[in-house]
């Protein structure tokens, strides 16, 4: 009865969903790990907005003006200080190691250990020296710019608070990273994936590591630049 | 459809995305040193802001080939805080406008009743 020329509705991308969200066993059709790895990406994106919406709401809400972040995170190297030099270089170090991630993923599924290893330490590297300078900066403001979270001499008493804890978490989700990227890094160089030759567990780290660096895109244009 | 073993891309769109990514940073850090400002700034630092996040989850996380049913369970769920962003848009304008009323100098001045 199928005319083989008309696509079942199961086979159209929204009768897909309908026959997805109606199968009996499961719905999603990927390895649980990377479905529940999504999930918590989705809660990870609600609390980072909620950070994230709470810092506009003080802002606006500011009758004293908020501080320039141009002028309070350029940095000078004997000339004029050139505005957010290092939030330039912390974006594409990121940046760089979303693609260094993306490759070891690819490298994984072709079951070639050792180029996966290296791109998953390089990945967890850069991480790492992104961390050491959101550390750096942080130093930088509390020491020398006077910056606490209830007050600054540049503005806006709130802009300590709303930059520790943004920065702050998102520099724990990056370390967290790096010590996740190390471990799965570790059990690939280990071969403990050359068995099954599954190397789902890759694709769940660089789905965390490519959140990481979401969350500093949005953080990097709401924060910085606005 | 993605498989259990994951689609095989070649390496090279990896590494066309990441240049991408590359110019669009350069663009929004462009946006602030060239001092745009207003209505222009800000729409400019939202457009690279979208076109780096959507190449990121569509590419690098891998969105753009996964099920439509994973797709829309993701990404539906985030439109929920456009209202979020608006509700504490127009109260925090609200805060502000009251703080200013409050706390500026008062234009009456108060005299006692002629008993």
């Amino acid at each position: 009865m199928a005319n083989d020329a008309v696509a079942t509705v199961a086979e159209t991308r929204a009768g897909s969903v309908i026959a997805d969200w109606s199968a009996d066993k499961q719905t999603f059709q990927a390895p649980w790990g990377k479905a529940m790895m999504w999930i918590f990406l989705l809660s990870d994106t609600f609390i980072f907005s909620s950070f994230l919406v709470g810092y506009m709401n003080v802002r606006i809400s500011s009758t004293i003006p908020w501080p320039i972040p141009s002028e309070v995170f350029a940095l000078s190297f004997g000339g004029d200080p050139i505005p957010l030099i290092l939030i330039a270089i912390m974006t594409f170090i990121l940046i760089t190691s979303s693609g260094t991630m993306a490759m070891a993923v690819n490298y994984g599924y072709r079951q070639n250990k050792k180029v996966t290893v290296m791109l998953m330490t390089a990945t967890a590297l850069l991480g790492a020296s992104f961390v050491g300078m959101q550390a750096f900066e942080w130093t930088k403001l509390i020491v020398d710019e006077g910056v606490r979270p209830w007050g600054n001499p540049m503005g806006a008493p709130q802009f300590g608070a709303a930059f520790f804890m943004i920065t702050g978490f998102h520099g724990l989700h990056v370390s967290a990273g790096v010590i996740y990227l190390g471990i799965i890094a570790n059990r690939v160089r280990r071969g403990d994936y050359d068995k099954t030759g599954n190397y789902e567990t890759v694709e769940i780290a660089g789905l965390y590591w490519h959140f990481v660096d979401l969350v500093w895109v949005f953080i990097f244009a709401f924060f910085y630049l606005w | 459809m993605s498989g259990a073993e994951g689609q095989q891309h070649p390496i090279s769109t990896y590494l066309w995305i990441w240049g991408l990514l590359f110019v669009l940073s350069g663009f929004s850090y462009a946006v602030d040193y060239l001092q745009f400002e207003g209505y222009l700034r800000w729409s400019l630092i939202l457009l690279f802001m979208f076109l780096k996040a959507g190449f990121i989850i569509a590419i690098f996380m891998h969105m753009m080939w996964e099920r439509m049913a994973l797709i829309t369970a993701i990404l539906l769920p985030p439109v929920a805080l456009l209202f979020l962003i608006a509700f504490m848009a127009i109260e925090g304008d609200y805060t502000n406008l009251t703080r200013e009323i409050v706390y500026s100098a008062p234009d009456f001045t108060p005299v006692s009743p002629h008993h």
